[in-house]
């Protein structure tokens, strides 16, 4: 029997015993739907105590008397939302390279992605073809020696239910919005970070940890702590295309730095963006969001978005301690159909806050990418600082850019700066590459990849090698 | 090295080259000299390929091998190079990635192996050195914030970065001071001898007193209608187009 026909068949037996099914913790997935029952099958799947279900249950009962967000310009069919498994154990598709399809394997030689990442990317099982466990074990053990805790949600739950509970939901409350509200109630898995007072984590986080990350399923929640003067970078994501089943993506980040901490948290993100005509492709909702919760301490986002069908994102930061610092850097490309209204907030509390908005567009085919920013400046936020500089690039006369920066300043002592541009990739660039050799999409690679400069040069370098190959392949197909 | 016969060309549905025939044997500089509109730049956007720049008759084989059915970046691997009138900017793009970008995508459409990082840098170096560029300006973007001659000067570089066989210098001498035009001028004096030809266009006879041409031809109304020595480029200074044109 083969996986899928035995998946299958246990939702056949699950749904036939409907009520029943709660009791049956042996199974692999959840039946479709969600109500009350399936957040306990969650809960009890992964062995929860009573407060983690509570505050699940607490996130669901709000999540159905909420209203979808409205204001984003994306346009999708109603989601139906009991039309989906909401949990599946993670599971490898193929037993062997030689099932991989042909063309995602060209894409990870385009992409340089290692040798021995490619099996477990594309979904084969990963135990057959390298030992990613004894890799990860070992450097999780050189950080537990300076006290960094690295592990699972669901694990940080478990062993550390104490500063689980004292942070989840203190920045993305469960009733935050629809989507998040969602995922407080059943986030399946994701990362957990704490780093003590003082320690400054000596390598990039979840770089040799990318393939364990994306068996998180649909609703990843990560949280990460930083104690006072800690230091950290954080790497979500994978530049290597993602495909899945799932069609909705809802997760929740939620970032805490306290008196002179630094968390740098970077992503890159290519959720399969749909076919050519806009078939199928990835709804990603995600709600992102640090607090800048001590004095002088700083968060940085960094995002290359290249995937998904909509993407619907605003990694954002509230800076309460006074000189803190927020910044947000983002490239967003959307090719053929596919949709992105992404952008940041920055809410300042503090007094001298400052922050960074430098926001790349990229529009493409008959794609629609939309930059949405909010700058709030409280009463409170004495001499607060923002530079935003939006800039869009236009490829081809089918696509949309739209830049929408909201400004609400309550303090007549802050000083705010907002540039925008928007141009086209001149016939002048073009040919002046081509006349040096380069062919027309080399071409269009090179000048879209100069124009991102700002925000790829934030990324950690073996990253941003990848991010800038990335670029090309994503506008693959848009010129000629 | 470069043969053109009969060709004729029109942008936006007007002609504009009306039959042009030269000949340019390997290692000679030709200059083409002609009033304001006589086709001049259009010969060179022709010759490389530009969109909007129709051929409508006539050949231009770069050693034996037609060069009008490729696609400009094939007549570049192909070994013809422009150095443009206004170069163009390309902001966040470094110098030395541009650089490195074109050379490497010129070997692989000649079938040759890329150039790793430290063997291009050398390369590069040896290049710099030669035409006197700072370091500095290849850490800028391409042309983004270059003075007329840094612009100029860049051009020249990568002449000698690409190493073509033809080089076609659109109006070099446009925009350029007099100390500036010398360094270009030099530079691509340095670059003369056998295995490369000059085609050096330009409204004035200036540029010839320091780019020393073997032949100058009279672009007019979009056919050559005179050519001859050095000399003659000295005669039209005087003269100027009225009585050739």
């Amino acid at each position: 029997m083969t996986t899928e026909t035995a998946i299958a068949k246990q939702v056949a037996e699950l749904a036939h015993y409907e009520a029943g099914f709660v009791t049956d913790i042996e199974s692999d997935i959840a039946p479709k739907g969600l109500n009350e029952d399936i957040i306990r099958f969650i809960s009890a799947k992964k062995n929860e105590p009573e407060w983690m279900l509570d505050f699940r249950l607490k996130a669901f009962e709000h999540w159905k008397k909420m209203p979808e967000p409205q204001w984003a310009k994306i346009h999708h069919p109603p989601i139906d939302y009991q039309d989906a498994h909401y949990y599946a154990a993670p599971k490898p598709k193929l037993g062997s390279m030689d099932e991989v399809d042909p063309k995602l394997l060209e894409t990870f030689e385009k992409l340089g992605v290692p040798m021995r990442e490619r099996a477990a990317l594309a979904g084969v099982a990963v135990d057959v073809v390298f030992d990613s466990v004894s890799v990860a074990t070992t450097f999780k053990e050189n950080l537990a020696e300076v006290g960094i805790i690295f592990c699972s949600i669901s694990e940080a739950v478990k062993n550390h239910p104490e500063l689980v509970k004292k942070y989840m939901g203190s920045v993305v409350p469960y009733h935050d919005n629809k989507h998040a509200c969602l995922n407080s109630a059943v986030f399946t898995d994701g990362s957990f970070v704490y780093i003590p007072e003082g320690v400054r984590c000596p390598m990039e986080l979840s770089t040799y940890f990318r393939i364990n990350e994306m068996k998180t399923g649909q609703f990843e929640r990560t949280l990460i702590i930083a104690d006072k003067g800690a230091y950290v970078s954080y790497l979500e994501g994978c530049t290597a295309p993602m495909r899945d089943e799932n069609q909705m993506h809802a997760a929740v980040v939620e970032l805490i730095a306290h008196d002179d901490a630094e968390i740098k948290y970077s992503t890159v993100q290519n959720w399969y963006p749909g076919d050519e005509e806009g078939k199928g492709g990835i709804y990603n909702f995600v709600t992102k969001r640090g607090l800048c919760a001590g004095h002088r301490s700083k968060i940085s986002w960094t995002q290359v978005e290249t995937g998904s069908a909509i993407t619907w994102k605003y990694p954002s930061c509230v800076l309460k301690g006074d000189d803190s610092q927020g910044e947000f850097y983002s490239v967003a490309i959307t090719n053929n159909f596919q949709q992105a209204d992404t952008g940041t907030k920055m809410i300042h509390m503090g007094a001298r806050t400052k922050s960074r908005i430098i926001a790349k567009t990229i529009s493409a085919g008959k794609s629609d990418s939309t930059y949405r920013g909010l700058v709030k400046i409280l009463a409170g936020a004495e001499g607060a600082r923002n530079y935003t500089q939006c800039d869009s690039l236009l490829i081809g006369d089918q696509c949309g850019a739209h830049t929408v920066p909201y400004i609400e300043s309550k303090n007549p002592t802050a000083k705010l700066e907002h540039e925008a541009t928007t141009s086209k990739i001149s016939d002048d660039q073009l040919f002046y590459c081509q006349q040096r050799g380069l062919s027309e999409e080399e071409a269009v690679a090179l000048i879209v990849n100069g124009f991102c400069r700002e925000v790829m040069q934030n990324l950690p370098m073996e990253f941003a090698v990848e991010a800038q190959k990335l670029v090309s392949i994503s506008l693959e197909g848009s010129v000629g | 090295m470069l043969v053109i016969k009969n060709l004729t060309a029109e942008v936006d549905g007007k002609q504009i080259l009306n039959g042009v025939d030269l000949t340019i044997n390997d290692g000679e500089v030709h200059a083409i000299m002609g009033p304001n509109g006589a086709g001049k730049s259009t010969l060179s956007y022709v010759l490389a390929g530009r969109d909007g720049y129709e051929v409508t008759g006539g050949t231009a084989t770069l050693d034996g091998v037609d060069i009008l059915d490729m696609d400009p970046n094939e007549r570049a691997a192909a070994g013809l190079f422009l150095a443009f009138q206004y170069p163009v900017e390309i902001p966040g793009v470094q110098m030395t990635n541009f650089l490195k970008t074109a050379l490497n995508s010129q070997r692989k459409q000649r079938g040759e192996s890329e150039l790793e990082a430290l063997d291009f840098l050398k390369l590069l170096k040896t290049k710099q050195k030669e035409l006197g560029i700072a370091d500095e300006m290849l850490k800028r973007p391409v042309n983004v914030g270059f003075s007329g001659g840094e612009k100029k000067r860049n051009e020249v570089l990568q002449i000698a970065m690409l190493q073509p066989k033809m080089a076609i210098l659109d109006e070099t001498d446009s925009g350029l001071d007099i100390d500036a035009l010398k360094i270009v001028a030099d530079g691509v004096n340095r670059m003369r001898g056998a295995g490369r030809s000059f085609l050096v266009i330009t409204h004035y006879q200036r540029l010839l007193d320091y780019i020393v041409p073997d032949v100058v031809h009279v672009l007019a109304k979009g056919k050559i209608v005179k050519s001859g020595t050095a000399e003659l480029a000295k005669e039209l200074e005087k003269t100027g187009y009225a009585d050739v044109a």
